[in-house]
């Protein structure tokens, strides 16, 4: 018992003084700013330094943590009551979700004045659930681009298609000159199929129309109606065709989407187009990201139907508050303003929604034109796997497309993914 | 006598004064012991120091704290009358267990029950809907079909790799050393392994070199290069193989120990009356060793039921490779169905009970418990 008892007490007096220890340096503690996204690597650290003036200037610290396995994570740590300060969504019904659970704070009126001020309407609608806004869009990408090895194309005597039927003819053209028209990679871990979901959604803008898009997102237009399995045929034309698709269907769904463009830059090119978002310039190999004006064309991804002209689907990630703190509501007006993504814009690989930004920020002519075509677009839509519901979005259509391409008849895919649609 | 009146006075007393000391620091020691138990609680929780600081006392809280819980109420009980005493200490013994058992496996899998009968945001009620879309639902189908698969060729490969390797070295002069090698993937994570084979299975398209260990094989044979890991239905063999190399290791160790029991005044009766090797394995050393065979098993069932790692790693579940645990994870933390996640768990929970209570009914025959 006495010994119990010493045991108590040499223990209490150990730890009296780390107690003390501990409370006197809370006190002196910089305020923090925890920030999750779903960008790692180069983009992470891109992000790190375009908020670096907003951390010089207000002393607070703002720590970005971001993970592949973004969705499932950012999922387990809400739920397990670790959330982040500010969490980078990149699906809107990710922060439908969240919303629904009452797990975010809402536009405070500064933050709602910015929002007004800075943005284009459309980003408030993506912001939004059930009329109360909780998302601010920062980088905003758009996806409607096709990429090509200039130097290649200029001796090879290709010029950039105005229509589908244009571009229908320079793959026969390609095909015929012994060259693979497309490069395509799908595998990107457990989201394996968002890239064939993103051609899809460009199809859909380009056969039925910004309207049939927006009934096709809520689901009044079924799944397996004809004008999606009409999308699905368009894509099969390109995909399912090995003369059309480099290392054909098994290059597809094995390949990471970040790694798909390389063909491209091999010499001589062993694919010849990669459609894929203003992101991709990131993944190009360094010598060609140097020189990114003269190596690289770009052009949108051409029409179908000319009553909608070209369209343009972009995407982007936004940013919604879990825990209110002053430093957090700080850090979030800082985010709507065009200084926290000018540094970012500068160094190259983002596009930004601001109205009042300067285009001149950005490092070369193809993101200026980007940027300049994103603010400008008379039809913009969100990606729509993102504005589905998860199941559908993260789910059935990202399988469904891997199964398409596995050999899955096409019928059965699309009632699939109807079927998985929640009631 | 009134001398006498006086000490029994005195000592009633004195009595009562040791009797409150005593309920007194009955009281006082087991309070310290949580003040100190619940200040490092509150210190490792809002505490700002540095991480080295914070580290160092964790491990001191949560070694400490454990012995002092222990020593505490061990010596509380100790104070009880003796046949309290007697009724309470074996609790002071297994109270833990137990209380930690119920918190971390007991009450989360009644909350996953209750769970299952409600939607999505654990709202609404909605009956048996999460279980007959359990049954029903193509992807759940295919997932019951493939798990089916990793148990028969998983644990069928396991074992049957096993018991040949085992017997095979048991014959042979470099035992130690085959065994060893054998045994080596056994230390290796599953998810790190599902690195390691992505890495076999790479695929390139032909003309480029191939990255990929089999299809560098294959191509050298003139093959065209396949994408291993999107062939179905065989990506599921190709990734079933993966738990053969981890768990054959497992199987020949335990079924190595069991063959050197095999006495080998029996063995050498059977080569006596004309037996072959292959007659003496089937009706001697099998028979022999049949129960160590079906404790093996039904552990590597019990992992193949639950399979996960391997799957997310490697497919994510694309191709047709889903299995229980990937469907369950992604309605859970992908899809955010609270619901159907835990009507999936659960069917899991029911498919593991079966196996599990057998695997320990077989290892109490043993007294290994």
């Amino acid at each position: 018992m006495k010994r119990i008892l010493f045991v108590v007490l040499v223990l209490a007096i150990a730890l009296t003084p780390i107690f003390a220890g501990g409370k006197a340096e809370k006190a002196s503690d910089q305020k923090t700013v925890t920030v999750f996204g779903a960008f790692v690597d180069e983009e992470a650290r891109r992000f790190e330094e375009a908020i670096r003036p907003f951390e010089e200037r207000t002393g607070i610290k703002v720590v970005y943590e971001g993970s592949k396995d973004f969705e499932t994570l950012i999922s387990v740590r809400v739920e397990g009551g670790n959330a982040p300060d500010i969490a980078g969504l990149p699906q809107p019904g990710l922060m439908h979700n969240f919303a629904a659970k009452d797990k975010l704070v809402p536009v405070w009126s500064s933050l709602n004045a910015l929002l007004d001020k800075n943005y284009a309407p459309v980003w408030r609608d993506l912001g939004s659930y059930n009329g109360t806004t909780y998302g601010i869009f920062h980088r905003v990408n758009a996806k409607s681009f096709v990429w090509y090895p200039k130097k290649a194309w200029a001796a090879a005597g290709y010029v950039p298609p105005k229509t589908w039927d244009e571009l229908n003819r320079l793959m026969d053209r390609m095909v015929a000159n012994g060259h693979t028209p497309w490069a395509v990679g799908i595998e990107a871990g457990g989201a394996t199929g968002w890239v064939g979901t993103d051609w899809i959604e460009d199809i859909m803008l380009r056969t039925a129309g910004p309207d049939a898009y927006d009934k096709w997102v809520s689901n009044e237009l079924a799944f397996n109606s004809p004008e999606v399995k009409a999308a699905f045929e368009v894509l099969g034309k390109i995909w399912m065709d090995p003369r059309y698709v480099y290392g054909g269907k098994n290059y597809i769904l094995t390949t990471s989407f970040g790694d798909a463009q390389q063909p491209l830059f091999d010499n001589p090119p062993k694919a010849w187009m990669h459609r894929q978002g203003n992101f991709i310039t990131g993944f190009f190999p360094d010598d060609i990201q140097d020189n990114l004006e003269e190596e690289v064309g770009v052009f949108a991804l051409p029409g179908i139907n000319s009553a909608y002209g070209i369209p343009i689907l972009g995407g982007g990630d936004q940013f919604v508050v879990f825990n209110d703190r002053p430093e957090v509501r700080e850090f979030m007006e800082y985010l709507a303003t065009w200084e926290s993504g000018k540094l970012w814009a500068q160094a190259g690989g983002a596009l930004f929604p601001y109205l009042d930004q300067d285009l001149n920020a950005y490092p070369n002519e193809i993101e200026r034109s980007l940027a300049e075509a994103l603010v400008d677009a008379k039809v913009f839509r969100f990606d729509a796997s993102d504005l589905m519901p998860a199941q559908v979005g993260a789910g059935t259509f990202w399988s469904g497309i891997v199964d398409w391409v596995g050999g899955k008849s096409l019928d059965a895919v699309l009632n699939d993914i109807q079927r998985s649609w929640p009631k | 006598m009134a001398d006498s009146k006086k000490l029994r006075e005195g000592s009633f007393a004195g009595n009562t004064l040791v009797a409150v000391g005593r309920i007194g620091i009955s009281i006082f020691v087991p309070l310290v012991a949580f003040v100190i138990l619940w200040a490092g609680f509150i210190f490792l929780k809002e505490s700002k120091a540095p991480p080295a600081l914070i580290a160092i006392v964790a491990i001191i809280w949560g070694v400490g704290g454990v012995a002092l819980l222990f020593g505490v109420a061990d010596w509380f009980v100790n104070r009880l009358p003796l046949h309290v005493t007697k009724k309470l200490q074996p609790f002071v013994f297994v109270g833990p267990a137990l209380a930690i058992l119920a918190w971390y496996l007991f009450f989360p899998t009644l909350r996953s029950l209750y769970l299952s009968f409600f939607d999505a945001q654990s709202k609404n009620f909605v009956g048996l809907a999460n279980y007959i879309y359990a049954f029903t639902d193509p992807k759940m189908l295919e997932s019951f079909v493939n798990n089916l698969l990793w148990i028969i060729l998983g644990t069928g490969g396991s074992v049957g790799m096993g018991l040949i390797i085992a017997l095979l070295a048991d014959r042979s002069r470099y035992e130690k050393v085959y065994k060893s090698i054998v045994f080596t993937p056994m230390a290796i994570s599953f998810v790190g392994a599902g690195v390691i084979w992505r890495f076999i299975y790479a695929y390139k398209p032909a003309g480029e070199s191939q990255i990929g260990l089999l299809n560098a094989i294959v191509t050298f044979f003139g093959v065209e290069p396949q994408a291993w890991i999107t062939l179905r239905p065989w990506n599921n063999v190709f990734l079933i193989a993966i738990l053969i190399w981890l768990q054959t290791g497992y199987a020949m160790v335990i079924i190595s120990a069991a063959l050197k029991g095999v006495p080998s005044q029996i063995i050498e009766a059977g080569r006596i009356d004309g037996a072959t090797e292959l007659r003496v394995i089937r009706s001697i050393i099998i028979p022999y060793i049949f129960t160590t065979l079906v404790t093996v098993s039904t552990t590597i069932i019990i992992i193949s039921l639950k399979i996960f790692d391997i799957v997310y790693t490697m497919t994510g579940g694309q191709y047709g490779t889903e299995v229980i645990a990937s469907m369950q994870y992604k309605q859970m933390f992908n899809f955010y169905d609270f619901g159907k996640g835990s009507a999936i768990a659960i069917v899991l929970v029911l498919a593991v009970t079966p196996v599990m209570w057998y695997n320990l009914r077989q290892f109490n025959k043993q007294e290994g418990f």
